[in-house]
Formats: C-alpha cells, sequence, structure tokens
C-alpha cells in the first residue's frame, strides 16, 4: 500500500526563475539549486533583480523539478550536497517549495532553504518540517538601516530566527558586507551578538558584496544605487569576520 | 607472506629456469611473471597498497633544483628561438647519437635523446618532405647526402602512402573532411612495455623473442607469418641496439635492474629507446609508477633509500620526461599546439582483486608538479574508481586546483574491458600493456560531411565535388528527415573511404615506419584496433537539433551553393542534460560507429573511434562552413566531446551529464572532455573546493563519464598570460586530452580557450 505521499501526482505548481545544476555556495557540497521567481524585498545590493517580480520566470511543477533533479543524484550524493531552494523568496510559494523538499527528503537528499526570512510564520512553518537546514539572510542588525537596505521590515526575519532557535532548526546565518551601507561597526556587532544567543546557528557567512548582478539591473532598466560601490576589501572582511568571531561564533 | 615463495631465499622449482637465482628480484614474492614475460602479475604479487595522505612526501633535491634551473633555462632559450639545436644529417636511431647530458654530475637518471639536452633528432621514416620542411622552417637545411639517401636509396612511410592513396582519398584529405592522418608523420598511440626492460633485462626479453621466432616455424610460411616473422626479427634488433645504447650511458641493462635507482634508469632507457626511434604522434609511457613502487618500497626497507631519495629519482625520471621533443613542422603545431608528445602516465586505479592500485609513489608522481612546478608533460592521468582511497582522491583534487595539470578517466568504466593493467595512450585511448595497439586514425570532421549531405556532395567552401553527387536539399527550410537520410548516406560513404584511407596508412607504416622497439616490449600477438574517430559532434548534434526543433533557413550563393544558414526559434543545445539532443548526439555517435564497423580493416584491425580533436578544433572550426546550428564560418568548434562555447547554460554537472551519457560502447577509443572552472565557483574555502570536486568527479564517473580534464582557473590568468607571457612560462591549462604550455599556443588558440565556458556562476 502506497502512502498518499507517493501517490500524490505532485500537481503544485511553482514559478522559478532559473535551476544552477552546480552549486557549491548555497550549503555544502554540491547542489542543485532553485531558484524561484518573485520577492517582496527590494534590496539596494540585490544581485538577482530579475527574480523580484512575482509574474516573471516560469511555471512548473515539483514533479517536473524532481525528475530533474534526480538525474544529478550521483553528484549530490558523492559530494554529500543536496538541493537548495533560493529566489527570489522562496517562502512566497510556501505549498510548492515544502512539496518540493518533501519528495527531495523522501529520496534521501539533504535540503536547504535559503531565506531573507520575510514571511508570516505560517509559510515558514509548512516548509520547515522538510528543511535540513536554513540559510538565513540577516539583511542588517539596525532596524532603520535594514528598512533602507531591503524596502521592508527586519521583524519577520528575527522572528523566524528565534522560532529556528526554539525549533533547534540547523541554520547559517548570511550577512552580506557592503561597505559605505551595512558595515557600520554597531549593525554588525549588533548581529553578532545576537546571533550568538542562537544555539541553532552552525556558521556565520559572510559574503562580501559583488557586482556581477549590475549587468541585470540595467538590462532591467532599474535604478542601481550601489552601481559605484566598491566590493570590501580583504582587511575589511577579515575585521568584520573578527567581529563575528568575538563573540564566539563560527564564521567563514 | 609465503616466505618459500620470496625470491632469493631458497631455490625453488618455479625459478628453476633461471640459475642462479636472480639476485636483482631478491626478496620479491614469486609468481608466474618469473617463467613468463608478465608484468601485471609482479606487480600483483609484490605492490604495497597506500590508503594514506601527501604527508610523507619530500620536497625538491639540491641537486634537482639546480638541475631543473638548468633546464628551465635551455627552456627558455628554446622558447625564445622555436628550436633549440636540432640535428639536421644523422638519421636518428637507438644508438644514432653519442650520450648526452645535462649536468652529469647532478644527474641521478640520465639518458637524452641526442647527444645534447633539447637537440632534435631527425626522424626521416616518416617522411623526409617533412623533415626537410621542418629544418627549414627554423632555419636550417637537411644534409644533402641525407637526402638523397632517403629520396634515391630508401622509401619513406609519406611515399609509399602517396602510392597508394586513390584520387578521392587525396580530395578528402584536400578539402579536410578527413584530417589530421598520420600519412606524413608517426603513427604514435602504441605503448611499449618499458617495465620489462627493468623487470627482466634486455637479455632475457631477446631470449623470449627468440622463442617467439622459433614459435612461427610453421609448415605453411603465408604473408601474415613472414611478416610477423620479419619483425620479430627487427625487436630482436631493436632490444640488442637498446643494450648499447645503455651501455654508452655506463649501465647494463642486459640484466635486470637490482635497485630502484636503476629500475627508474632501466625502465626509462626503454622508454628513450622508444623516442629515439620513432616521432610517434603520441608517445605514451604507461603505467610505470605502482610498478617503481615496489622497488623503491624494498630500497626504503633496507635502509638504501631515503624519501628525499626516492622523490628525487621521480622527481629527475619526470624532467627527462618534460624533455621529450620531436621535430615538428609548424603546420603540425597548428594542429595540435604547444609541442605535445603525450608522454601519459596512468596512476592509480583499482585492481582485479579490488585492492587501490595506488601506493606511494602515485603520490610521488603528482608531487612532481609542485616539486618542479606545473607542466603538460608527462601527460598525468589518472585513473578514478569510486573505491579509490579517499585521501589520495582529495590529493589528486588538490593537485589540479593547485596545477590544471591532471585528467582523469574511468577505472570503473574501463576495467572490465582492458583489465587492471592498461595505460592511456596518448589522451583517451586504453589498451592493457604490452598486449594491444591500435592503428591511430585521426578523425573525419562531422560537421563538414553534414555540409556536403545538404550540398550533394559539394565542399561548402570550394564547390569542388568530393563525396559523390548526391541530391543536394533544394528547399530554403531544412527537413530534419530529409536531412538525416542524406546525412545517413553521406556518413556512409565518409566511413568507407575513412576505413581504406586508415588501411592504406598503417600498411604503409608497418613497412616503412615499423615501431622495432615498441612492439619488441609487446607479447607476440597483440590485439590491434583501428582507432577512428570524429570532431565536431556537438556542431552537428545543436545542428539536428536547430533543424528539428527550431526552424533553419538556408541561405546560398550564386552558383545554388547553401554557404550560411539562419535559425529561427530556440533550439535545445547540446551540454544541458536535455534529452531532446542529447539522444541525438548519442545517436550520431553510435550511427556513424556503425558504418565504419562495415569495412574490412588492415590487419583485422577491430575497429572504435574517440571524440577527440585535441587543439585542433580551431583549425577544423576554421575549414568548415556555416553550420546550421548558427556557429558561422571558420568559428571554431567545441573540443572533444564538449558543449559549444557558452551554450551549456544549466551549470557545471548538465554539461558533464551530457558528455557522460554519451555511449562508450561505441567510442570505446575514448570520449574527451575538457572543463573548466573558476576557484570559487568550485566552493568557499579550499577544502571545500577540493570535496566538491572529488564529488563532481566520483558523480560523473558514476554516470559513466569517460575522461574529464579539470582546468582550476579564472579567465582573467589566461588574459594576463596572453598580454605576459614571461610572467608565465609554467602556467599549464587542460585541453582536449592534453595539456599545455599556455604561452605557447598560437593567438587564435589562447583567445579559443579563454572564450571556451568558464563554469563560473555561485
Amino acid at each position: 500500500m502506497l502512502t498518499p505521499a507517493l501517490t500524490s501526482p505532485l500537481t503544485t505548481t511553482g514559478r522559478i526563475h532559473s535551476v544552477e545544476t552546480c552549486g557549491t555556495v548555497d550549503g555544502p557540497g554540491i547542489r542543485y539549486v532553485v531558484f524561484t521567481q518573485g520577492c517582496p524585498l527590494r534590496c539596494l545590493y540585490c544581485h538577482n533583480p530579475d527574480c523580484r517580480t512575482v509574474e516573471g520566470g516560469r511555471e512548473v511543477t515539483a514533479a517536473e523539478i524532481m525528475a530533474d533533479i534526480l538525474r544529478y543524484r550521483a553528484y549530490l550524493e558523492a559530494s554529500h550536497g543536496g538541493v537548495t531552494v533560493t529566489g527570489g523568496e522562496p517562502l512566497m510559494q510556501p505549498e510548492f517549495v515544502a512539496e518540493l523538499l518533501r519528495c527531495c527528503q523522501a529520496a534521501g537528499l539533504h535540503t536547504a532553504l535559503d531565506t531573507s526570512g520575510f514571511s508570516d510564520l505560517g509559510a515558514a512553518q509548512q516548509v520547515l518540517p522538510h528543511t535540513d537546514l536554513v540559510l538565513l539572510d540577516i539583511k542588517s542588525f539596525d532596524r532603520d538601516l535594514y528598512q533602507r537596505v531591503t524596502h521592508v521590515s527586519q521583524e519577520p526575519t528575527l522572528r523566524l530566527a528565534n522560532y529556528l532557535k526554539e525549533i533547534q532548526k540547523p541554520a547559517w546565518i548570511r550577512f552580506v558586507l557592503v561597505p559605505g551601507l551595512t558595515d557600520p561597526e554597531n549593525n554588525v556587532e549588533g548581529l553578532a551578538q545576537f546571533v550568538s544567543t542562537l544555539t541553532n546557528v552552525e556558521w556565520v557567512e559572510v559574503l562580501p558584496f559583488h557586482q556581477m548582478g549590475a549587468y541585470k539591473w540595467e538590462a532591467l532598466g532599474y535604478d542601481y544605487r550601489l552601481k559605484d560601490t566598491t566590493p570590501p576589501s580583504q582587511e575589511q572582511i577579515k575585521h568584520v569576520k573578527a567581529l563575528f568571531q568575538q563573540y564566539g561564533l563560527n564564521v567563514r | 607472506m609465503n616466505v618459500s615463495n620470496v625470491v632469493g631465499t631458497r631455490t625453488s622449482n618455479s625459478i628453476s629456469a633461471q640459475t642462479p637465482p636472480i639476485q636483482a628480484w631478491h626478496q620479491f614474492l614469486a609468481g608466474s611473471w618469473i617463467n613468463e614475460i608478465n608484468v601485471r602479475d609482479f606487480i600483483q604479487k609484490n605492490y604495497s597498497p597506500y590508503e594514506g595522505d601527501g604527508d610523507f612526501l619530500a620536497g625538491i633535491s639540491d641537486r634537482t633544483q639546480q638541475l631543473w634551473h638548468q633546464v628551465t633555462e635551455l627552456m627558455q632559450q628554446e622558447r625564445e628561438r622555436g628550436i633549440l639545436d636540432t640535428d639536421d644529417r644523422l638519421p636518428t636511431g637507438i644508438t644514432a647519437h653519442a650520450p648526452g647530458y645535462i649536468d652529469h654530475r647532478l644527474e641521478q637518471i640520465v639518458g637524452l635523446q641526442t647527444d645534447k639536452p633539447l637537440k632534435r633528432a631527425i626522424m626521416p621514416l616518416g617522411g623526409i618532405r617533412v623533415v626537410k620542411k621542418s629544418l627549414e622552417a627554423y632555419g636550417y637545411q637537411l644534409a644533402p647526402q641525407t637526402l638523397e639517401i632517403f629520396t634515391k636509396y630508401r622509401k619513406t612511410h609519406n611515399d609509399g602512402v602517396f602510392d597508394a592513396y586513390t584520387s578521392e582519398m587525396k580530395r578528402a584529405r584536400h578539402s579536410g573532411i578527413i584530417t589530421g592522418l598520420p600519412d606524413a608523420y608517426g603513427r604514435g598511440r602504441i605503448i611499449g612495455d618499458y617495465r620489462r626492460v627493468a623487470l627482466y633485462g634486455c637479455d632475457r626479453l631477446i631470449l623470449d623473442k627468440q622463442q617467439q621466432l622459433q614459435s612461427l616455424e610453421l609448415d605453411t610460411l603465408d604473408e601474415a607469418v613472414i611478416g610477423q616473422r620479419e619483425e620479430i626479427a627487427e625487436q630482436i634488433r631493436a632490444l640488442q641496439e637498446l643494450k648499447q645504447m645503455a651501455e654508452a650511458y655506463g649501465c647494463d641493462i642486459g640484466t635486470p635492474a637490482a635497485t630502484a635507482q636503476e629500475a627508474v634508469q632501466w625502465t626509462y632507457f626503454g622508454y628513450l629507446g622508444a623516442i629515439k626511434e620513432q616521432n610517434g604522434a603520441a608517445m605514451s609511457l604507461g603505467r610505470v609508477s605502482t610498478f617503481l613502487d615496489i622497488y623503491i618500497q624494498r630500497d626504503l626497507a633496507n635502509g638504501t633509500l631515503s624519501e628525499l631519495d626516492a622523490q628525487e629519482l621521480i622527481d629527475q625520471f619526470v624532467m627527462k620526461l618534460r624533455m621529450v621533443r620531436f621535430l615538428r613542422a609548424p603546420a603540425y603545431n597548428q594542429l595540435f599546439s604547444g609541442d605535445p608528445v603525450w608522454v601519459t602516465e596512468s596512476i592509480g586505479g583499482i585492481g582485479l582483486d579490488g585492492r587501490p592500485l595506488v601506493t606511494k609513489t602515485s603520490f610521488r608522481c603528482l608531487q612532481t608538479l609542485y616539486n618542479l612546478g606545473p607542466a603538460p608533460e608527462p601527460n598525468l592521468t589518472v585513473l578514478w574508481s569510486e573505491q579509490l582511497p579517499r585521501a589520495f582522491k582529495q590529493f589528486c583534487a588538490k593537485v589540479s586546483k593547485d596545477t590544471s595539470s591532471i585528467q582523469y578517466e574511468n577505472d570503473d568504466l574501463m576495467r572490465s574491458e582492458y583489465g587492471d593493467d592498461y595505460g592511456i595512450a596518448c589522451c583517451v585511448s586504453a589498451m592493457p600493456i604490452g598486449k594491444q595497439m591500435q592503428f591511430f586514425g585521426a578523425r573525419v570532421n562531422l560537421a563538414k560531411a553534414l555540409l556536403y549531405a545538404i550540398n550533394g556532395g559539394k565542399d561548402e567552401k570550394s564547390g569542388e565535388q568530393v563525396a559523390p553527387a548526391y541530391a543536394p536539399v533544394t528547399g530554403d527550410w531544412l527537413n530534419y528527415d530529409e536531412v538525416m537520410v542524406k546525412f545517413d548516406i553521406l556518413m556512409s560513404w565518409l566511413a568507407k573511404l575513412y576505413v581504406n584511407t586508415l588501411n592504406v596508412i598503417h600498411y604503409m607504416h608497418d613497412k616503412y615506419c615499423y615501431e622495432r622497439l615498441e612492439m619488441a616490449l609487446h607479447d607476440r600477438d597483440v590485439y590491434r584496433t583501428m582507432a577512428c574517430g570524429i570532431a565536431g559532434l556537438s556542431v552537428v548534434a545543436d545542428s539536428l537539433s536547430a533543424i528539428k526543433y527550431g526552424q533553419v533557413k538556408v541561405i546560398r550563393n550564386d552558383s545554388g551553393l547553401a554557404v550560411d544558414y539562419k535559425v529561427y526559434g530556440d533550439y535545445p543545445a547540446f551540454g544541458n542534460n536535455d534529452q531532446r539532443v542529447d539522444e541525438i548526439a548519442s545517436d550520431l555517435v553510435k550511427r556513424f560507429m556503425n558504418h565504419i564497423r562495415q569495412h574490412k580493416t588492415y590487419r583485422n584491425a577491430v575497429p572504435t573511434q574517440s571524440i577527440l580533436t585535441i587543439t585542433s578544433n580551431v583549425v577544423y572550426g576554421k575549414k568548415t562552413g556555416s553550420t546550421p546550428d548558427g556557429r558561422k564560418a571558420g568559428a571554431p568548434f567545441a573540443p572533444g566531446a564538449n558543449p559549444m562555447h557558452g551554450r551549456d547554460t544549466k551549470g557545471a554537472i548538465a554539461a558533464c551529464e551530457s558528455v557522460a551519457q554519451l555511449p562508450y560502447q561505441h567510442a570505446q577509443d575514448g570520449i574527451s572532455y575538457t572543463f573548466s572552472i573558476v576557484p570559487d565557483a568550485l566552493g568557499k574555502s579550499e577544502d571545500a573546493q577540493v570535496d566538491n570536486l572529488v564529488g563532481l568527479l566520483d558523480g560523473y564517473f558514476h554516470n559513466t563519464g569517460q575522461h574529464i580534464n579539470v582546468n582550476v582557473l579564472n579567465r582573467e590568468t589566461l588574459l594576463d598570460a596572453i598580454d605576459h607571457p614571461e610572467k608565465y612560462p609554467q602556467l599549464t591549462i587542460r585541453v582536449s586530452g592534453y595539456a599545455v604550455n599556455f604561452i605557447k599556443l598560437t593567438r587564435e588558440q589562447q583567445m579559443d580557450v579563454v572564450n571556451r565556458t568558464f563554469h563560473s556562476r555561485f
């Protein structure tokens, strides 16, 4: 007798921007990365602005993506990798993402959710049971700065962070270091202090800002305000990492 | 260990043929290798698998460092002048030149191809015209007497071939639909079992060959037996010359090697004899590291060798292998850029009994890339298995990441076909060592063949009727079914012509340019393959996909020749793990192979094919008109089985998968894939990069990929090297099936490499 989960036709649809078959920076090992379409944030430094609108991308079923993922199983398993759903903001499509990750887990694949945390807790609660690792992007700790960077409120993100701690879900916290924007000392320290209270956090990843998304802004005709911002220097990165380390965190 | 079975501890029946027991074999475990020439058995009985990491490795010795410094200076001068020095009179041979040294007091391993380092020899048996032209290209003149000998008194391979070529063969060769043929140079891709020289010594090998000759005293001597008898007699002569050659260096290789130093030296002498005699397109070394490890282990255990000494032997051996030079024409360099000789050494793999064939000397060989710096030669090839020890896998991945100098081939795939003592000839061609050889057949230009099908057998550039006049496509839009019917007919014609051409070439090569020494280091009866090949696979697969899934309009010139194509709509391109087009690619491979299989081959060789271009993808592209995939006339093909540049958009492992799914059973001479990735795209930390590369290789080979070149490089590095070659004397990159010194590529080839897909998304 098959369980309902296995007999269900996996017809839930979602909108995705694209997939990358050899992701190595969004979770452990080699990862099949699904970029969902649509994001409520408007980050100044966004490197995937083409994932913003909910109308873009293409509609797919979880089954379709799952079939494709399984063709890379050998690579994902051999590298102790898995599947990462990122975006866009995956939690805008909780049913689709939950179904996809549930199927991945059923197939024995490690699952990761890369999110800004900007969603209601209910959406996250749908997806989290099927998620082995959460990559939580905290764009800024200073509330006003958060609003300025993302154009949305910080509150849902911190709420999710606390909830992940509560359920002891393994998480990596990611922080994008943008010189002249997210780098104020108190902003970084505040975040470090907060994260040090989250006992479920395995790693803090400091992601240096880069200009690789600039061409997309231009192509889309959006106003890109970080045109002249340069990536942080090695010293700056080292300094910020050291701030996190001061709070006993594993940083990379 | 069964002591009674250890050689030299007591007299046993098994070695009664050799009395007294051979001192050189002291402490070795006996086996059938004592009574017959069987290096594999010796290895299996005596090697020590190593599962640890590279921490035991030693750095470079002072002597080696000094020596390498001298060699790099000579190489610098060579780069400036084109060639450092060459003979212009004396035809080459195993004993032709007096011994040569770099700096005798520093050399632990001796022997050069001529009397001076990097001085090239002339090898007229392949073809005297090529020798003459090559000399002239570098400002030398062939001695008149030598020219006279090889035009008046002694015929060459090249002359023989052109005596027998049909007019159709000449047309096909001229138009480039069949290309890169070894009709004016040595065919190569034959691996002598050079280890036999060390294990048995020349005297025993000569005795064995004499017995073979005796075994061929038959009632009826037909043409095949007569030929074989003559060949064996030549092999015996070559072994005698090899002994003389070594004597001139003060070594008696009549007897087996007794120490690690001698084992390395004797093995190298065997190889040296071969490269003194033959200028083969690929002069591969085989699989020597685990064999040599047995001698090194014995000396280490006996306290007569230190780790530094052991590494010094391997470093100096490898240094000699980096100095192999042949005199070649500039046109050859356009095809196979960077002066490659494919001194391919196969490392690792798993034994039939499940034990890894990885030893400490597998590590020592790779360590040369640190001690002497990265280099294209020897062509270090790791036979990868999922079962390899984890620490070795990680070491290989780290060396790849640091040097981009290694290629990987699928041992799990090939072991079932070739056993556990095969080596790679050239780039991707597997063959059991000392038991199998191939008749190297270069390749046909499959993209041109498609254009001929559309143009009714006419060349799209010259308009010449090269193939028979079939009915051309006359409509304005290409129809998939119509094109396929015509293409299949064209392929059938091409396969027939191709096999016949190769038959001519190899008949003449055996007759006029026989590899005496290499074949002396083979068994009596060897298994022969006829190694055909195709170029332009992804161009053709994409073209057919465009015709099938998009719309392709034909643009004709005034005389009605289809010269360009306009593609409308998207089509699935090879390299994205998309079945629609990947199946077309697999079908092409199988289809052409089946056409090849229809034809009788010289010496009943078993036909195979490769999907390999080396660097010639640039030249082939240049000679090929616009294709229905949207590629413009003259633009390079992708190398080997690679997807076309920039069309693989789904990420690195999707591209890997498309290539991995090509059917090896229809391309048993190998499927070459060159993979370039920027370091950051492999992971954030060095550990992650190493582990992810290991995972990628495990996955690719698990899914039956056969070969992969791994480059871990930034495009910016290459661009900088184009502008400032002096800053990158040793920058090495993997191209299709071999590695090259990047700064030795032509500008066009450099740009081709730079423009290739670098997987960089992360």
